[in-house]
């Protein structure tokens, strides 16, 4: 087997390592090694934004990427979204605009709508369109999960938010 | 009005059927808390990779495991001669036939399964699948359906080349499975010999694949001290399933549990049983140690559960006037390699001959012929129920054609066949009794809400300019669905009928638990059963708890597909809440020294008639149904469980209109406005019930503008990565415009018919029938799916339309 190596990076704050193989995709350090299995695998491919996490102020589809190319990254997933107990803006109005059914996508799709709201934070239904194109749904048809973006930009833009 | 007030706060109180209740499912998955089965982790878990075969045809001529094998970390290689022994390299299908878990001595389709390398992590499991060298010798393979059952056609199930039937009638040749005939071809015939006009048209359902975001897995463990074998699986049927599982392996059903988990979307992959799922299990009882296997997304749309390819043939006779007077739909059916379609026992085709669709039609005939090719198995229900999306698209892509050919509009031709309000209960020449229906109300209302006179005199208009770069085309769908299998009569899958099952008990506080057999795959089911015990109860849907999916736990049911989870296992739930009401009621006469029949109910309790004030509220009945302050020889508590038989299957409905503008120059097809009305009945959530058809309705697109499996003339499969398979992003999915109608189901306790189906049964045609409108002042009768801007612009450029 080939030679492990230890990296180290920030995970929604706190200080992380993980011994992986030089050929582990993040996706899996972060679901297997790290206990974080909020992003999903769905399609190995980057198409389907079911893994999307959020590294270095990007988006990020961590099926991917090599967990040893995130050696000193600042890595937030879904898990770190809800702070001190308080759903973010975002994962509220997924649930008040029925913007989930199987709930597989969802990680992703927040995830990757929070950075969306820090490049735009007020943008159109075409905007989110595009912003979110990155990221499959079987089955919402997405409109509710617009819904769901708009309505958390209203809110967030009513009262900013830290994150 | 203080009176009404304080009725309507506690009604609200309740949330149950009727309100727009946000879900209680959601709680765990905006968090990223979910429990699907990728997430599982056990001690001592091995991980199982499949080799899979890269030949379409070919025998296999030996398998060598000792490169894999020396990989550290590799456990074991299994192939079907280690299956053997436990006679496990074989297994029954859902459609009578049999398919093999690992190839036995030949491959039939590409990516067939071959080996499971087991090792300590899927890195390593990958690596040592890479190592197993399979030794091929190929064979021609058939790809085409059409030529099948060619005289000098290649036998491809071997294995049971000499069998004179596979469960269902003869066969007339090696390849062929079964021919199933329903109707009167006489009556049929001699409709259309008498025929003012008659029309027929060729038209494809191709091989399309339901997808949904989490591939298939399970993860099997067989603790060999107590012989138990747990399984936790991505399954829409885990009592099926289990029973499956049970006929399979000779453990004991009682030490059997399969735990289905949230599961990332079914959409009909995730009814059958697969190679990969049965090779685990044993994998597991062999090592005594936890076996996971998880597909890729390629393995996914190789190998589980393709959908549809059925070719059709659609025929109608009519008047002059467009009036119906007889069908005849045909279908050649490609199986692929193994007959493992999911259908009902008696329905081979599963219910094609719903084929009149919405329409009065007095004479009707209907065939489906099945062959096997060198494919993937399957032939799932994909956002349907049995092949219900192949009938309704054959019959609302010919009315369409009759239409045309007669120059009658496509609106007012559907008026005139449509099974009127008062013919309810009607029955079909194929002996379904649609329940009930306003045909002619839903689409007058849609007509109206889109202005179709205004649309129809602008697409006159545009189609008299010779410079209007687009070409517009305006399309309707009036289905009639069938969903709710059904009754046991005529229903069952390996003999097991399709009742379904709800278990409720009511806890001393109020709080309620209840179980069911069907198993939600984002539907929303802890939400909406628990609103209709809330309503039928009086108790907060807030306290009331909704499990699924362990067969520890829940009593036994058929699962959730084909729409049956409100027909019957809402109709369950209902029947089990009112055996508790009915106790309920006892016990309150008891407390309230009355007579049962002095007693009424109002939302939450029990009141003495013409003395208001007297009265139980069903809390506080919850907690003396837990003392001893019972009628004389009433038993303690307050539960109940009702096994549902439908008496009928039910028939939800719509009316949906299309407008597409076409770039003539790229064949682009632009979606411009999809309105779309339902009909399921009494409406339990309406906020879910919009989020189903939303999604179905994206379904639809995807289907009808996008997706197919292709293969070359050798079987290679030519797409199936997300790279190439057409899942619509958010920047394709048009706006969709929701409506609807209630017209109750008679025959279910709480009238409803479920509805998550409809939108992909009756988008599909929808879409066509628009792009085809598109083309029909240029004489275009019928364009196969799908129509991505490839295909159309083709049309565009075979009839000239693209010239400047």
């Amino acid at each position: 087997m080939s030679t492990t190596h230890k990296v180290h990076f920030k995970l929604n704050g706190k200080a992380v390592s993980a011994e992986v193989e030089p050929r582990e995709l993040l996706i899996h350090t972060l679901r297997e090694k790290l206990a974080h299995t909020g992003p999903h695998i769905g399609c190995e491919t980057s198409h389907c934004g079911a893994c999307t996490v959020d590294v270095d102020g990007m988006s990020l589809k961590s099926c991917t990427v090599l967990t040893v190319q995130c050696e000193g990254a600042d890595m937030v997933t879904i898990e770190g979204l809800e702070q001190g107990g308080v759903l973010h803006a975002l994962q509220q109005a997924f649930h008040e605009e029925h913007g989930l059914q199987c709930g597989y996508c969802t990680p992703g799709m927040i995830t990757r709508a929070w950075r969306l709201l820090q490049e735009n934070p007020n943008p159109s239904e075409q905007d989110i369109r595009f912003g979110l194109a990155g990221n499959l749904c079987r089955c919402t048809g997405y409109q509710n999960i617009i819904k769901a973006v708009q309505s958390a930009a209203r809110k967030l833009a009513a009262a900013p938010a830290t994150a | 009005m203080g009176n009404m007030s304080e009725l309507q706060e506690r009604e609200d109180k309740l949330q149950g059927m009727g309100s727009s209740l946000l879900r209680k499912e959601d709680a765990k998955f905006i968090r990223g808390l979910g429990q699907y089965v990728d997430d599982i982790q056990l001690p001592g878990m091995l991980f199982g990779a499949l080799v899979r075969s890269p030949y379409a045809h070919a025998r296999i001529k030996s398998i060598n495991k000792t490169a894999a094998l020396a990989c550290p970390g590799v456990v074991a290689v299994l192939t079907a001669d280690d299956l053997k022994p436990v006679n496990l390299h074989w297994m029954p299908t859902l459609g009578s036939d049999v398919q093999a878990v690992l190839a036995d001595k030949k491959v039939c389709f590409q990516m067939q399964e071959v080996a499971m390398v087991l090792a300590t992590d899927r890195y390593t499991a990958a690596d040592g699948a890479a190592l197993v060298e399979v030794d091929y010798e190929e064979l021609p393979a058939i790809v085409d359906p059409k030529r099948a059952m060619d005289k000098d056609a290649v036998v491809i199930r071997e294995d049971i080349a000499d069998k004179t039937e596979v469960g269902h009638g003869p066969r007339t040749h090696p390849n062929h499975i079964f021919t199933w005939e329903a109707g009167d071809k006489a009556a049929a015939d001699a409709a259309f010999a008498g025929a003012e006009v008659t029309v027929r048209e060729e038209i494809l359902n191709p091989r399309v694949h339901p997808c949904p975001l989490e591939t298939c897995g399970c993860v099997a463990s067989f603790n060999k001290a107590t012989g138990y074998l747990t399984v936790y699986m991505t399954t829409q049927a885990p009592h099926l399933v289990r029973t499956v599982l049970a006929m399979l392996s000779g453990v004991a059903e009682s030490k059997i549990r399969v735990v289905g988990g949230d599961i990332g979307g079914g959409f009909g992959n995730k009814v059958p049983v697969y190679p990969g799922y049965v090779v685990a299990i044993v994998a597991s009882i062999v090592t005594g140690v936890p076996v996971k296997w998880i597909e890729t997304r390629m393995e996914n749309i190789a190998t589980t559960g393709f959908a549809r390819d059925y070719h059709g043939v659609g025929e109608l006779a009519a008047d002059r006037n467009g009036v119906i007077k007889g069908l005849r739909f045909s279908a050649l059916a490609d199986h692929g390699a193994f007959n493992s379609h999911v259908s009902a026992t008696k329905f081979p085709a599963g219910l094609f001959s719903i084929c009149t669709g919405s329409y009065a039609i007095p004479n009707a005939y209907c065939r489906v012929d099945a062959v096997y090719t060198n494919k993937a198995p399957g032939g799932v229900a994909y956002r349907c129920s049995l092949r219900v999306t192949e009938a309704i698209y054959l019959i609302e892509r010919m009315i369409d054609v009759l239409a045309q050919k007669l120059g009658i509009d496509k609106a007012e031709i559907r008026r005139r066949n449509f099974v009127k309000a008062e013919q309810f209960p009607y029955t079909t020449p194929f002996g379904w009794t649609l329940d009930s229906g306003a045909y002619h109300a839903a689409l007058d209302k849609v007509l109206k809400a889109v202005d179709y006179e205004g649309l129809k005199r602008e697409q006159a208009a545009k189609r008299a300019d010779p410079n209007c770069p687009t070409l517009m085309g305006i399309g309707i769908a009036t289905f009639t669905e069938i969903v709710g299998a059904g009754p046991t009569k005529v229903c069952d899958i390996l003999g097991i009928g399709l009742f379904d099952s709800c278990e409720i008990r009511v806890h001393p506080t109020g709080g309620v638990i209840a179980r069911l057999g069907t198993m939600t795959q984002g539907q929303g089911h802890a939400t909406t059963y628990a609103q209709i015990i809330a309503t039928e109860l009086g108790l907060p849907a807030s306290d009331i708890v909704v499990e699924e999916g362990d067969t520890d736990k829940a009593p036994y049911g058929a699962g959730t597909w084909g729409s049956r989870s409100t027909p019957v296992s809402g109709a369950a739930t209902a029947t089990a809440a009112r055996k508790i009401k009915d106790k309920a009621k006892k016990i309150a006469a008891h407390l309230l020294e009355v007579a049962e029949g002095d007693l009424e109910w109002e939302i939450d309790r029990f009141k003495v008639r013409g003395n208001p004030e007297q009265a139980k509220t069903m809390k506080e009945i919850c907690m003396v149904s837990h003392t001893g302050n019972l009628p004389e020889g009433m038993e303690q508590g307050l539960n109940a469980v009702a096994y549902y038989d439908p008496p009928n299957m039910t028939y939800p409905f719509g009316a949906y209109l299309c407008v597409v503008d076409i770039d003539k120059f790229t064949g682009e097809v632009k979606v411009r406005r999809f309105y779309a009305l339902d009909d399921c009945g009494t409406r339990i959530n309406p906020m879910v019930i919009e989020g189903q058809i939303h999604g179905g309705l994206t379904e639809a697109f995807a289907v009808a503008m996008g997706q197919q499996i292709p293969f070359d003339e050798n079987g290679n499969h030519l797409g199936n990565s997300l790279m190439d398979y057409f899942l619509p992003t958010s920047m394709e999915t048009p706006h969709w415009e929701t409506d609807h109608t209630v017209t109750p189901c008679p025959h279910h306790p709480i009238g409803a018919k479920g509805v998550a189906e409809s939108p992909h049964v009756g988008g599909i045609p929808c879409f066509s029938n628009a792009v085809i409108d598109a083309f029909a002042h240029l004489g275009v009768t019928h364009m196969d799916m799908p129509h991505n801007a490839w295909r159309v612009w083709q049309q565009c450029n075979a009839l000239g339309v693209n010239q400047r």
